[in-house]
């Protein structure tokens, strides 16, 4: 794993994330948030995990951001002045921030370099999927239908 | 035979029944309810004289019948009744002489609104008279006597709407009560010495010696205490002030209870009750007795002399009344038992005859009562007059043909041979003198003499009222039949003497003596009274002779020497002393204590009262305003704002970390 | 390095909270929601990649299936702030207090 590479990436991605989180325009910040996802799949590329970054890039960019972006076509008319910066959250996330790299630092656990791994195959996820994790998978399956209905019937015109 | 003994007790029950028969009559039913008196009565009477039966036959006869009323533990209270010769007597006299009455009544109070209520009372006295006679338990006498007390209070005061009647009611129960607490006090000892109440139980009674025995020395002070009850009832010297004042009642009242009958049975106690005053007695005296010959004298003196400055008609009867109970307690104490009964039951007769003819002629002069106000009567009425003559014979104790005579004969035939002392005969002799004086004064003065302001439109009573008269008049003379010594059958019966016929009897010294005594009085009354009513020398009209001779004697005897006025400084004066302190007591130290107390409670109440106001309260308001204030500023942290609750979870997580890498 | 994977995660983690803390817009904070599960998509994977095999492989599972909940609850979301839009015309959460006292 090259160390350039990763610390390219990761600068790429925490910049993206900053900017979805100042921009003004709605439509920036939005394309802003896809960029961060394509940042944080790479990262995954690089750690090994392909089959979670292709995921990750399907479900995030290609659903969940288009969803913000014809959410944010349907609610338009409503573009008020942004109220000013909010100091509290910003303090409140650098405080956050350091007290996670602090936790972090001070593990002594954590200090270690990669293993070698076998590499992961879509196989072994299938058949852990369907074997060892059969039944998360159903229950998230129904989960799925019930956001899906919910999601329906959120949006449906009311009767009148 | 033994059916009337089983049954004695219907004698005062067919009363007491007819009582409440009258009772529940309303109040115009005049008829009703003198039949009904009456018809009780006459009941009484047939019962009596079946009662009397019995007595006759066996010698010394006693019947006893005994009941238990209710028992406690293991003691149980036990009455009964009791036939004998001295309740016999008593049973016929009281019903005879009731009957008398009850028909005279419905003649004397015809006019009267509250007739029904009056013939109720009656009957009631009598059944309460009769259960006295015959009960065979101290505590049922003592039982049937407070009833005698009630009816009597109940009809002296019967014309309730005047003052003085109820006056003379309440004064008549309060003193007869003050003799009544030492009776029943007596009782109470009597008892407890003795275990039993009954007179006669087959050897255990308190009158037999058994139980006799048992009372030892105490047997003075219970006689005593007992002799209280009937100094109080017959008008015995301390508490005769009673007697008098009674005759504000009815006269038929009068003549019923104050001269026949209720005033007796104080003498019937005395009789009854004798074993026990003659325990232990030497040569036929004991203590108790004497107290009672005393007593009994005093009585009859004073009572004489008083009546003979009295005006009223009835007033002089009744201290008359007085007068002779005393001579009878004379007799009782100096041991002639059976001359003081049969002197109680000629009494019975003769007074009631002289109180009925009072009453007629009252009637007769549309209720005037004052003697000096009447006179010549003895034409205008004269049937009144015949058989008032004969009662005052009686009295004042004509001998042969007159009842009254030989009995006083006979009592003073026993005083004289009292072995303490022979001041009692001579005080005896000198009542006979003041007796025959003041009857006569009294005959003179309504019958004889010239006609008075009252006398002017008398006329005879109605048959209804003459004809008891004439009936207790015949008793009155064929009474002295039983009574001559000549065949003494009744002292033989009462005292269970064999009785022969003896003629030579009727010739004695004390004979003499009476004959001359009342003679001596009669000529004395006729000589001081011939001109009164009259103008005579210096003395005006309506002046009584005795008051222009001696006047300070008179108004002494006329004021009843006072004695009255004496209780009223001395007794009288005390109990509103004791009543006005108790008063003040109870007002200002007890109520004060009370309201002490109370005053605790509410200064308490105050304390309490203000700690919960000023403390407890403000403590509670200010809490829940400083809960409000809390709330006020807790719910601001509620602000609604999607951002501020995640900002919180944030803070939230971030302190959970630390707090989990610190512990690392 | 594992270190430094973590560090960049604990970043990204950061910056999610700040999106979902200053932005006003409603569909900002679910923006803000996910980059915090996509960061912490990242340390799982991360502790995958540094911890010994295990079979199957547990921190992979544990992303796929946080990210399919994620996707869940971001339709979700934002049919929320559809039908909010709807009612109150506003998509500002400044104007969406009716839960406040």
């Amino acid at each position: 794993m090259s160390s350039v590479a990763f610390v390219l990436i990761a600068v790429l991605t925490l910049a993206a994330a900053l900017a979805a989180a100042t921009l003004q325009k709605l439509m920036h910040a939005t394309l802003s948030f896809a960029l961060t996802f394509v940042g944080v799949a790479a990262l995954f590329f690089l750690l090994g995990a392909e089959f979670v970054g292709l995921a990750l890039i399907f479900v995030y960019i290609g659903a969940v951001a288009v969803l913000v972006v014809f959410t944010i076509l349907l609610t338009r008319r409503d573009v008020g002045k942004d109220r000013g910066a909010n100091w509290g959250g910003a303090f409140l996330a650098v405080a956050m921030f350091g007290g996670l790299t602090w936790a972090i630092l001070k593990t002594q656990s954590v200090a270690i370099a990669a293993p070698h791994i076998r590499a992961l195959t879509v196989r072994r996820i299938g058949e852990a999927l369907m074997t060892s994790y059969v039944w998360p998978l159903q229950c998230v399956g129904l989960l799925l239908t019930a956001a899906l209905i919910g999601a329906l019937v959120l949006v449906m015109e009311e009767k009148q | 035979m033994s059916w009337i003994i089983d049954h004695l007790w219907l004698i005062p029950a067919v009363p007491f029944a007819a009582s409440l028969a009258i009772l529940s009559l309303p109040n115009g039913r005049h008829r009703g309810a003198a039949a009904l008196a009456i018809a009780g009565q006459i009941a009484a009477l047939v019962l009596s004289f079946f009662a009397f039966l019995p007595t006759l036959q066996v010698s010394g006869f006693r019947a006893v019948q005994n009941f238990t009323w209710f028992t406690f533990g293991d003691h149980a209270l036990r009455l009964g009744w009791l036939l004998d010769p001295l309740a016999a007597v008593m049973l016929t006299m009281i019903t005879l002489v009731g009957l008398c009455i009850f028909i005279f009544s419905t003649g004397y109070m015809a006019g009267d609104r509250n007739f029904v209520r009056f013939f109720a009372y009656l009957s009631f006295f009598s059944g309460a008279m009769l259960g006295l006679v015959i009960s065979n338990s101290l505590l049922l006498l003592f039982i049937c006597w407070e009833l005698v007390g009630l009816a009597s209070y109940l009809l002296i005061g019967f014309w309730i709407e005047r003052q003085s009647a109820a006056a003379a009611a309440k004064k008549a129960f309060i003193t007869t009560r003050i003799g009544d607490m030492g009776f029943f006090l007596g009782l109470l000892w009597l008892y407890g010495r003795s275990g039993t109440l009954l007179f006669y139980d087959g050897g255990n009674g308190c009158l037999e010696s058994a139980g006799l025995a048992m009372l030892g020395a105490s047997a003075m002070a219970i006689a005593l205490l007992i002799f209280c009850g009937a100094v109080g009832k017959s008008g015995q010297f301390p508490l005769h002030v009673w007697l008098p004042d009674a005759m504000e009642g009815p006269t038929p009242v009068s003549a019923l209870i104050h001269a026949a009958t209720m005033v007796a049975a104080g003498v019937f106690l005395v009789a009854r009750v004798y074993p026990i005053f003659s325990l232990g007695a030497i040569d036929g005296v004991t203590s108790s007795l004497t107290v009672v010959v005393w007593i009994g004298v005093t009585t009859a003196l004073m009572a004489a002399l008083i009546a003979i400055a009295q005006a009223d008609i009835k007033r002089i009867l009744a201290y008359s009344t007085v007068s002779q109970l005393g001579l009878m307690m004379v007799s009782l104490g100096v041991g002639g038992v059976a001359a003081g009964m049969m002197h109680l039951l000629a009494h019975g007769f003769f007074k009631a005859l002289l109180f009925l003819g009072a009453g007629s002629v009252i009637h007769g002069c549309h209720h005037e009562q004052d003697i000096r106000k009447m006179g010549g009567l003895r034409r205008l009425m004269p049937v009144t007059f015949s058989t008032y003559a004969i009662g005052m014979m009686a009295l004042s104790g004509v001998p042969l043909f007159f009842s009254g005579g030989w009995t006083k004969e006979e009592i003073l035939h026993v005083t004289a041979r009292w072995p303490s002392s022979s001041l009692p005969y001579y005080f005896l002799l000198a009542g006979v003198v003041l007796t025959a004086l003041y009857m006569t004064r009294q005959i003179i003065y309504v019958f004889f003499a010239h006609r008075r302001a009252a006398s002017e439109h008398a006329h005879e009573s109605p048959r209804v009222m003459t004809m008891p008269l004439i009936v207790l008049a015949s008793c009155a003379i064929l009474f002295s039949i039983v009574l001559t010594p000549a065949w003494p059958w009744l002292h033989g019966y009462l005292i269970d003497e064999p009785v022969h016929f003896e003629f030579a009897r009727l010739i004695q010294p004390g004979l003499f003596l009476s004959l001359v005594l009342v003679g001596a009085g009669v000529a004395l009354g006729i000589w001081m009274y011939r001109k009164a009513g009259t103008q005579d020398q210096q003395r005006p009209a309506d002046t009584d002779p005795l008051e222009f001779a001696q006047p300070q004697l008179f108004r002494f005897l006329q004021n009843k020497m006072w004695i009255d006025e004496l209780y009223g400084r001395t007794v009288i004066a005390f109990s509103w002393m004791s009543a006005r302190l108790s008063d003040w007591m109870d007002r200002h130290f007890w109520d004060g204590l009370v309201r002490g107390v109370g005053a605790i409670g509410r200064l308490f109440g105050t304390f309490t009262a203000s700690v919960d106001e000023r403390g407890i309260n403000p403590g509670v308001d200010e809490t829940t305003v400083g809960t409000r204030g809390l709330g006020r500023l807790m719910s601001a942290a509620h602000s609604g704002q999607i951002q501020t609750y995640l900002g919180v979870i944030a803070i939230g997580a971030l302190a959970l970390l630390l707090f989990y890498a610190w512990l690392a | 390095m594992l270190q430094v994977v973590l560090i960049v995660s604990a970043a990204l983690f950061s910056t999610g909270l700040l999106a979902a803390l200053s932005r006003r817009h409603a569909i900002f904070i679910l923006i803000g929601i996910e980059m915090m599960l996509g960061a912490a998509n990242l340390n799982f994977i991360a502790f995958w990649r540094f911890s010994p095999q295990s079979q199957p492989p547990t921190g992979i599972m544990i992303a796929i299936f946080s990210i399919a909940i994620a996707a869940a609850e971001a339709a979700v979301g934002l049919a929320l702030v559809i039908a909010v839009y709807r009612h109150y015309r506003t998509t500002n959460v400044d104007h969406l207090n009716q839960l406040k006292g």
